[in-house]
């Protein structure tokens, strides 16, 4: 169908929008690279690893122990909220009464919409407390760890619910024709089906503990040190960016940015496994 | 049969752990928020720091960066998912290279954005701290949903309709501004909650951008204190500020809740009128 004049018009308008749109990605890796390059410059990026310690302002930027905090607390919270987060979809899928299961998934809904500060808050007021009676000062890996899996259960929970709700019917009434038990045909059926599903909102998930910021910053104590146990207080590489940029400048300003490029060439290999994962046909 | 029933005991345990954990979180922000929380807390400027007086100017001032955040977002949002849904084949390389950058603007974490927003908007554009600055940091964070949701409520209108303009001989932008839009209102509004909804519960992107300052703003230039920048504020750097920080988190979490039961109103009103079925 060829356009008039006005559709024409209106079609180039239309695409310098959507050009604006898509290079607002690339602004933000050039300005993360412009920022960071002052540092970049003249440190081998082999010194980030192997500094003594992270002393920005005298030029060592050993960034080990954030990036060791911030494994440790997504693999943690991606242990824990896996799963809850799948235990919670089959129970709103197949467990639960249709008026409870409706019920339930509003309430993860809910969850999923809450705020990352009023997780951290609440952290900070309830958990912190409790967990500084086991083991004083309760600002620790293991705070942070349990704010995370809060979070991140929602994001696990509805994916899992959506890659379930579009197994095909006829392999669960083929199931249940074999005469399965209802944990046989999760198990054996529904689940396997739903794999690469699953697999693509725990990679979600995870991604959203990586770039998670506030909730930890309140919970797990900032302290710069490798960690050692649970109950150790530890810095992620979030927390140092939100901690430090507010005074920071000159190399050490640039070496945040180095860091906030690193989260982010993290993030694109995540998420872009997920996104690869889901868009693989799953059923035929 | 055992692992079966076993498998339904440790499916409810979670269930149930989990929503214990959740009301916990809940009924404590409500007890502890509910008796602050009164017409004067919502109308009075925060003193002592924010432990005593209220929220206004901390409500005016997120106000002023979502409307910022959406008059930018809205436009370039729609125009982009138009020419995404409307004149752009699902195949072609530009829509794919639109797509998968948007996919990618998607994942980037809130203090990559904040980072961003202080180097380009605040530094580079000299806007300073600013809840100018804050809003449009928040524009292009929340571009990504708005663009996937009115894209989809475009192409959930009936093809029937556009081969009736064409049949009609009406121009492609005529059946667009007449037909399409329309129809697709209360989806595009539904798209629009939930962009203001991931807004509202910012933080990280905003401390470097929109700041820290909880005057009442006299400009759009002026720094201005979103209400979940207020909340970090108030536990972390404030002591004695918690009383004040429940109420300021209750009176967060209900503007989530009103705002997501708009968008899922709309959303199912949509569905009812029976111009698209689901």
């Amino acid at each position: 169908m060829s356009l008039s004049r006005a559709d024409r018009q209106l079609v180039t308008l239309l695409r310098g929008c959507a050009l604006l749109a898509a290079a607002i990605v690339l602004l933000i890796l050039l300005f993360l690279v412009k920022e960071s390059w002052p540092v970049l410059r003249h440190v081998a990026l082999t010194r980030f690893v192997s500094d003594a310690s992270w002393h920005p302002m005298d030029g060592l930027y050993k960034l080990t122990p954030m990036l060791s905090a911030t494994l440790y607390s997504t693999l943690g919270a991606v242990l824990l909220a896996t799963p809850l987060g799948i235990a919670s979809a089959l129970f709103s899928r197949y467990y639960a009464p249709s008026l409870l299961a409706g019920c339930y998934r509003r309430l993860i809904e809910l969850l999923a919409g809450i705020p990352s500060v009023v997780y951290g808050f609440w952290g900070l007021i309830t958990l912190v407390p409790l967990i500084g009676r086991l083991h004083p000062p309760g600002v620790s890996l293991l705070t942070g760890i349990l704010v995370l899996t809060l979070m991140i259960l929602p994001t696990v929970a509805l994916t899992v619910d959506a890659a379930l709700a579009a197994v095909p019917i006829a392999y669960l009434r083929g199931a249940a024709a074999l005469g399965l038990s209802r944990w046989g045909l999760i198990s054996g059926v529904a689940l396997p089906a739903a794999r690469s599903g699953i697999i693509a909102g725990i990679m979600l998930a995870a991604g959203r503990a990586i770039g998670e910021t506030m909730a930890v910053l309140m919970v797990a104590g900032n302290v710069v040190q490798q960690p050692l146990g649970l109950f150790d207080s530890v810095r992620t590489l979030t927390s140092n960016i939100a901690l430090e940029m507010a005074y920071a400048t000159g190399d050490h300003r640039a070496a945040l940015f180095v860091s906030g490029l690193a989260l982010m060439s993290t993030l694109l290999v995540v998420v872009g496994t997920a996104e690869l994962l889901s868009r693989e046909p799953q059923h035929d | 049969m055992t692992k079966n029933s076993l498998a339904t005991g440790l499916i409810w345990l979670a269930a149930i752990l989990v929503s214990g954990v959740f009301f916990w979180l809940l009924s404590d922000i409500l007890i502890h928020g509910l008796p602050h929380l009164s017409w004067s807390f919502l109308a009075e400027a925060p003193r002592n720091a924010g432990r005593s007086g209220g929220i206004g100017s901390i409500i005016v001032s997120t106000v002023l960066i979502l409307a910022v955040a959406m008059v930018t977002a809205a436009p370039l949002s729609l125009a982009t998912a138009v020419l995404l849904s409307e004149f752009t084949r699902y195949d072609s390389v530009f829509g794919r290279l639109v797509r998968s950058s948007l996919d990618v603007l998607a994942g980037v974490p809130s203090i990559v954005f904040g980072l961003f927003g202080n180097a380009f908007f605040c530094i580079y554009l000299d806007l300073g701290f600013s809840i100018l600055s804050g809003g449009l940091t928040l524009a292009c964070m929340v571009l990504p949903i708005l663009i996937r949701t009115a894209e989809e409520g475009l192409q959930a209108t009936p093809n029937d309709y556009r081969l009736a303009a064409a049949a009609l001989g009406m121009s492609r932008s005529a059946a667009l501004v007449h037909l399409l839009l329309p129809t697709a209102i209360p989806a595009l509004v539904a798209g629009l909650m939930l962009g203001i909804g991931r807004a509202v519960a910012e933080t990280a992107a905003l401390i470097f951008t929109s700041g820290y300052v909880d005057r009442m703003p006299d400009s759009l230039f002026d720094s201005g204190r979103a209400l979940s920048v207020h909340i970090y504020d108030l536990s972390m750097n404030v002591a004695g500020g918690d009383a004040s920080a429940f109420s300021s988190a209750l009176v967060l979490i209900l503007l989530l809740l009103i705002i997501n039961s708009i968008a899922m109103g709309l959303a199912k009103h949509w569905l009812h009128r029976g111009v698209v079925t689901a």
